[in-house]
């Protein structure tokens, strides 16, 4: 069952006086699709989604849902589903006062939206809890009513605005599941927004990655991972090392670059590579091969993590520069200097990004 | 000495002028004037008896109590629009507005009644130029009336009920309305459901404030109002200053003071005032 509705964003676009929150941007999201945006705070994740919701006027551009125009239309009028960032509970209702709110906007008989009540809180597991007050709910319990309030006006789209921001991290990983189980369900189109990579990685078919008001790529977790266009959307996917450096040479899907202190790196060349110079090599954790000294780059072990079942290890090159490394935790860990080293096959030389104002990323 | 009895003696310390000063002032006289409610020659009582038991004190009481009621609804209702559009207003224009709210508080009752007097008499601003424009062909009535005092004291009172409404409309999450209004409610909805119970503290400490102070009101009234639109204050300073019976007026003050309480601990129940009061 498909109840989702397509999303498209036609050059958007969103000024704060002198503050460009958002940049021209083009969005196009499929009936049924669960879309991330992901990107540092300060990156105009929100203002987008207010602009879906229609909390926030674009500046200029047009909102489509389903084909349709609904730029000119107040919020009230788009039936779409939000969850607020710390959920914007209606505080002096009851649970069921803050589920039924919606359906008696909508003038549903009483039966109708006492059924329907129950219908959704057992979908969000909180049977039982309507007559409760929010104030005497946990974070996670108002989080899921945020939620239900959300879905039973079946809304034509789901919008998520950081909901798991405010819950600890056990809470966080169990909601992620629920949350792609309901869309799993009932195949509601969800625009989700995050700061967190994982929680992007554990439900997204889509993700887009923001920064400094614009998407700066698009595409499933594994392209983000694996084809990253530059250094920005590679540190903010996954684990990376990043060693800047100067392009030598572009040749067949292949670029060499100059590290200063370390010298020749290679690797495959992202797109676009070609007559840049600042550039970067991206080297994943997991594909660093440390071992006692024997050909690589002579490197000192600073750090050892032990993760259960893996190790990550920091080690520091000739040169100063650090470089976590991930190996399987029953390897051990080689005492004394190392020698690290890897595939040029596993490397990507990509565009260096200019670090912005927005800049924060996550550890 | 332990960190908190440290704690508690530096509060009373600093409590101990306010409470001296109260104690002096305010207790004692107090104290004094029950005292002289209940030496009457005739027993004890017999003054309380004598105001309760009377139609036309009890008629003064009704009067003063439904003046207050009246004033206190007026005010209530021009000083919710009034907060706001304080609470949407920026920068200068807020300065602005606010100040407009807050300047009544700076000249005395006295001048601004005074003011309401010049502007209302038969020969006032008012009656002269609706004369001239030819709405009316006789001077109206405008002074010494139930609606002299009105417009009087709603005049006086307003900024005692805008300041407490405006606290709780500030105080009001915004995004509660946003969110209500992507459930699909239409703004009457919105303003009814969530904006009037969240803002509703407000209302009550203001009107709470504005019917006490209504209550206790003497200059206004006894400059604007009519004759027979006597209030309690009226009343015990016509006992005092012209029929020299303090023990009568005493009681009405201690009558006052009781209905006051009463009231007090009635909003109470409803209202945690002390929150509704202070802004976080
Ligand atoms: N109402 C507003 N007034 C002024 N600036 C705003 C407003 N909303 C957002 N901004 C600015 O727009 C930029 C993007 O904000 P936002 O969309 O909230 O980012 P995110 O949700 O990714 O953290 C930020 O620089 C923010 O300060
Ligand atoms: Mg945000």
């Amino acid at each position: 069952m498909s109840a989702g509705r397509s999303v498209a964003f036609a050059g958007i676009a969103r000024s704060f006086g002198a503050v460009q929150a958002l940049r021209p941007t083009d969005l196009a999201v499929a009936a049924g699709e669960f879309l991330t945006l992901l990107g540092p705070s300060g990156s105009g994740k929100t203002t987008l989604l207010n602009i879906a919701a229609g909390y926030i006027a674009p500046s200029a551009g047009r909102v489509l849902i389903d084909g349709r125009d609904v730029t000119a239309l107040p919020a009230r009028q788009r039936n779409i589903g939000m969850v607020f960032q710390n959920y914007a509970l209606f505080p002096h209702l009851t649970v069921a006062g803050n589920v039924a709110y919606g359906l008696k906007a909508r003038g549903r008989p009483a039966d109708e939206i006492a059924r329907r009540i129950g219908d959704a809180l057992a979908l969000v597991q909180l049977d039982g809890l309507g007559e409760r007050a929010i104030s005497a709910l946990s974070g996670g319990q108002q989080q899921r009513v945020a939620l239900a309030r959300a879905l039973v006006i079946e809304p034509d789209v789901l919008l998520m605005d950081e909901p798991l921001g405010a819950l600890d991290r056990q809470l966080r990983k169990h909601v992620q599941l629920e949350i792609r189980r309901l869309h799993r369900e009932h195949g509601r189109t969800t625009i989700y927004v995050t700061h967190d990579q994982e929680e992007a990685l554990v439900m997204s078919d889509r993700i887009g990655v923001m920064r400094d008001g614009r998407i700066a790529q698009l595409g499933t977790a594994r392209e983000l991972y694996e084809n990253p266009i530059d250094s920005f959307v590679a540190s903010f996917l996954g684990e990376s090392n990043l060693l800047d450096g100067r392009l030598i040479s572009v040749n067949h899907g292949r670029a060499r670059l100059d590290v200063p202190g370390l010298g020749v790196v290679e690797g495959v060349a992202a797109d676009g590579l070609e007559g840049m110079s600042d550039v970067a090599a991206l080297v994943r954790p997991e594909d660093v091969a440390v071992e006692p000294a024997r050909g690589g780059w002579p490197a000192r072990i600073e750090e050892v993590v032990y993760l259960g079942d893996l190790t990550a290890l920091k080690v520091r090159l000739a040169n100063g520069q650090d470089i976590w490394c991930r190996r399987h935790a029953r390897l051990g860990v080689p005492a004394g200097a190392v020698t690290i080293g890897w595939e040029a096959a596993a490397i990507r030389i990509l565009p260096r990004s200019q670090p912005t104002k927005t800049e924060e990323r996550t550890p | 000495m332990s960190l908190t009895a440290r704690g508690h003696l530096a509060t009373a310390l600093l409590l101990l002028p306010a409470l001296l000063f109260i104690a002096v002032w305010f207790v004692t006289p107090l104290a004094q004037l029950f005292q002289l409610s209940v030496s009457d020659k005739a027993g004890p009582f017999a003054p309380y008896a004598q105001l309760l038991g009377s139609e036309v004190y009890r008629r003064v009481f009704v009067n003063t109590l439904w003046l207050a009621l009246t004033v206190t609804a007026i005010s209530i209702l021009l000083a919710y629009p009034t907060a706001y559009v304080l609470t949407r207003l920026k920068g200068w224009w807020w300065t602005l507005a606010f100040y407009c709210v807050l300047f009544p508080f700076w000249i005395s009752v006295l001048i601004r009644t005074f003011a309401w007097m010049l502007l209302l008499e038969k020969n006032g601003p008012i009656n002269r130029v609706l004369l001239e424009l030819g709405a009316i062909d006789r001077p109206l009535e405008l002074l010494f009336n139930a609606g002299s005092v009105h417009i009087g004291m709603v005049h006086v009172l307003l900024p005692y009920a805008v300041l407490p409404i405006y606290a709780a409309m500030i105080r009001v999450d915004h995004r509660l309305l946003l969110a209500s209004d992507g459930l699909g409610a239409a703004p009457l909805m919105t303003f009814l459901r969530i904006y009037l119970p969240l803002t509703m503290p407000g209302v009550t400490a203001a009107a709470v404030f504005v019917f006490l102070l209504a209550l206790g009101f003497f200059i206004t009234p006894a400059l604007l109002g009519g004759v027979s639109a006597i209030t309690v204050a009226m009343l015990i300073e016509q006992l005092v200053n012209e029929r020299l019976v303090w023990s009568l007026a005493g009681a009405a003050s201690f009558i006052l003071l009781a209905v006051i309480f009463a009231l007090l601990a009635l909003a109470a129940r409803f209202v945690p005032l002390g929150q509704a009061l202070v802004a976080r």
